[in-house]
């Protein structure tokens, strides 16, 4: 049979064409543009080359915000991860407490980014935080503006109250999931708490704990407002993480080029991440299916 | 091994059960013999679950007492009781090896390596999955996951019973009369105490030494396939078992006599209980007989040829009924009657059957 060509067709994807240039493609190409040029302003550009990117990926400055990054996503989620699966196997099941716990552990995830920043700036402080004021009250040195360690330990806490709700429902959500009828066998089999979990709560959960895992990675790799708002990178450049380092350099320093080939640099390591767990968990839901 | 008695039981899902229909599981006594092979019949929704569980200690009951030989374990944990049970769908663990699955439960017992894989072989070859030992238990199918459940059920040999809720609802037919004759080798081996539950008669008539009849809560007859086949007690046994069940009509009953609308059928005995309340007769469509003139008159409607047999589905009296015809039979159009032999007619009142007196 002859195959109609008509090359019109190609207006029925025009729309989305039009809309994927305007939200991702003309902006990136804006950042890429920067990033291969030098600018003096009046719109006028000077071609770079790669010379931004060489000078990014060499820089001390951008290995130590990427060590202080890495550092921190791992501990976040070597938090998060455990406690939250911790605080779902321990919610009730069901009536009215069971709603009551998801309320409760829903409100922090509500709460607008910066005002999270707020609320712990003012908690923390030693002469009028409530945090910071008791625990100075108990003789124990603690500030969190000059003190890295301290400023460190703030932000940490600060986004395992924010964030573990999100780990502890997708894990409450993958409980629910399981019948009752593997609690009924691994009681028939005599199994303990530990093997009920290690063999039939762990394996059910597996899907959602890698999409919270994947959130939570994402997230805190791009954390910028709530460290930003508590501590402003400091004590010096102690809790400069990736994206606060970025503004910095982009919108204080006006060093637009070498921005644009750290934005560049830190998308990608982003979608790389997110590809390899795309590709895990694609692999796992196929594995289930056979 | 245990003698399992159910004590005054009764259970309710509601947490103030009033009436009596509020009970899923209406006031019994029961005893399960040590050993003993029984099945445990009834439609969907009748208990039969509900009691499994009960015994296994998956469910508390609302009332009652639970003993195993004489030890009262009503709020013993289900590890404790030392019991096996095989669910209806499939019950696996995912990331386990078929060999690991079935040797869960020895394990979780502290049971030496050596005699764990003695065992574990041995039920692999009775499952039939000795090649698939080494294998990921979740990538098989439904069936071969429900020999594993079924395997994981018999692979301890010191159980006190083993229960088994509808577990080869998802087997093909073939692998599923199989299974239970390996069931039934099992139990003569080790003599186990075996409840099997089930809504199919056939599987619970070749399993078991004693049938148990469940309806709507209770236990309404126990007894061996041929008492539940001659002599219901209740006519939901008569219409629940057999293939059609029981031929039932409402009656009018008389001394020997039980009247039809305007017929009259020799009963054989007298019933002097049956005047009160709703009475009805029995008669299995395999003993009810076609006739040329004595009996009752009869409709015939359609023939139906089964194979063995053939099966006439008639009325009388205004009221259906079903006949068993033996191939062979010419089917003429003399056969204008229906005969009752007075000595296969059961008598109920209220659904219960009630004894005759030979006057």
């Amino acid at each position: 049979m002859e195959k109609t060509q008509n090359n019109r067709a190609w207006f029925l994807v025009l729309p989305v064409l039009v809309i994927v240039a305007f939200s991702a493609v003309i902006p990136l190409m804006t950042v890429v543009n920067y990033s291969l040029n030098d600018t003096f302003g009046n719109n006028r550009f000077f071609w770079a080359g790669l010379e931004w990117f060489e000078e990014m990926v060499t820089s001390d400055r951008l290995h130590d915000a990427l060590g202080r990054q890495v550092l921190f996503s791992a501990i976040i989620l070597a938090i998060e991860v455990p406690l939250g699966i911790f605080i779902a196997l321990n919610m009730p099941k069901r009536g009215f407490w069971a709603s009551l716990c998801l309320v409760l552990m829903a409100l922090p995830l509500l709460i607008p980014f910066n005002v999270v920043g707020t609320i712990w700036q003012i908690f923390g402080r030693v002469d009028i935080g409530l945090l910071g004021h008791t625990l100075e009250g108990l003789g124990i040195d603690y500030n969190y503006t000059n003190d890295p360690l301290d400023a460190w330990i703030t932000v940490i806490v600060m986004d395992v109250w924010h964030w573990t709700s999100l780990v502890a429902l997708l894990a409450y959500a993958g409980l629910q999931s399981i019948p009752q009828a593997y609690y009924q066998a691994a009681r028939i089999d005599q199994a303990s708490r530990w093997a009920v979990f290690r063999y039939i709560e762990l394996p059910k959960m597996k899907g959602v704990l890698l999409i919270a895992i994947l959130l939570r990675f994402r997230d805190s790799f791009m954390i910028y407002t709530e460290p930003f708002v508590v501590t402003g990178g400091g004590p010096g450049n102690s809790t400069t993480f990736l994206s606060i380092d970025l503004v910095k350099m982009a919108i204080g320093q006006f060093d637009l080029g070498p921005a644009a080939a750290f934005s560049i640099m830190y998308f990608l390591v982003i979608l790389l991440v997110s590809w390899v767990f795309y590709t895990v968990m694609t692999n796992l839901d196929r594995e289930d299916r056979t | 091994m245990a003698r399992i008695t159910l004590h005054n039981l009764a259970h309710s899902y509601l947490s103030n059960p009033a009436a009596e229909a509020d009970f899923a599981l209406k006031r019994m006594n029961h005893v399960w013999e040590d050993g003993g092979a029984y099945a445990l019949l009834g439609s969907s929704g009748c208990g039969k679950t509900t009691l499994l569980n009960i015994i296994s200690g998956l469910l508390h009951p609302s009332e009652g007492r639970v003993l195993f030989g004489d030890r009262d374990v009503t709020d013993a944990p289900t590890a404790d009781r030392n019991i096996a049970q095989v669910f209806q769908f499939p019950v696996v663990y995912d990331t386990m090896t078929v060999r690991d699955n079935l040797a869960f439960p020895l394990r979780n017992r502290g049971r030496d390596a050596a005699y764990v894989a003695e065992r574990v072989q041995a039920i692999a070859r009775m499952i039939g999955m000795e090649d698939a030992l080494g294998r990921k238990a979740k990538g098989l199918t439904a069936d071969a996951k429900q020999k594993i459940s079924l395997g994981r059920g018999m692979v301890r040999e010191d159980v006190n019973a083993i229960l088994f809720d509808e577990p080869l609802t998802v087997i093909d037919p073939h692998m599923k009369w199989e299974l239970r004759t390996q069931l039934k080798t099992l139990h003569r081996e080790f003599g186990h105490t075996m409840i099997y539950v089930t809504h199919d008669q056939t599987e619970a008539l070749t399993f078991a030494d004693k049938v148990v009849v469940m309806y709507d809560g209770r236990v309404v007859q126990t007894g061996t396939p041929e008492d539940l086949f001659e002599r219901p007690a209740h006519t939901f046994v008569g219409y629940f078992i057999g293939s059609p069940g029981m031929n039932l009509f409402d009656a009018r009953i008389e001394g020997n006599r039980a009247h039809l609308g305007d017929a009259t059928v020799d009963l054989g005995a007298v019933y002097d209980g049956a005047t009160a309340g709703r009475t009805q007769i029995g008669i299995r469509p395999e003993y009810a007989v076609l006739t040329a003139g004595s009996g009752l008159p009869v409709t015939i409607r359609r023939v139906e040829d089964v194979g063995r047999h053939r099966l006439v589905r008639a009325e009388t009296a205004g009221q259906p009924l079903n006949v068993v015809v033996p191939e062979g039979m010419p089917l003429g159009q003399d056969l204008t009657h229906v005969a009752f032999p007075a000595d296969r007619i059961n008598v109920y009142a209220d659904d219960w059957r009630i004894e005759g007196r030979t006057a």
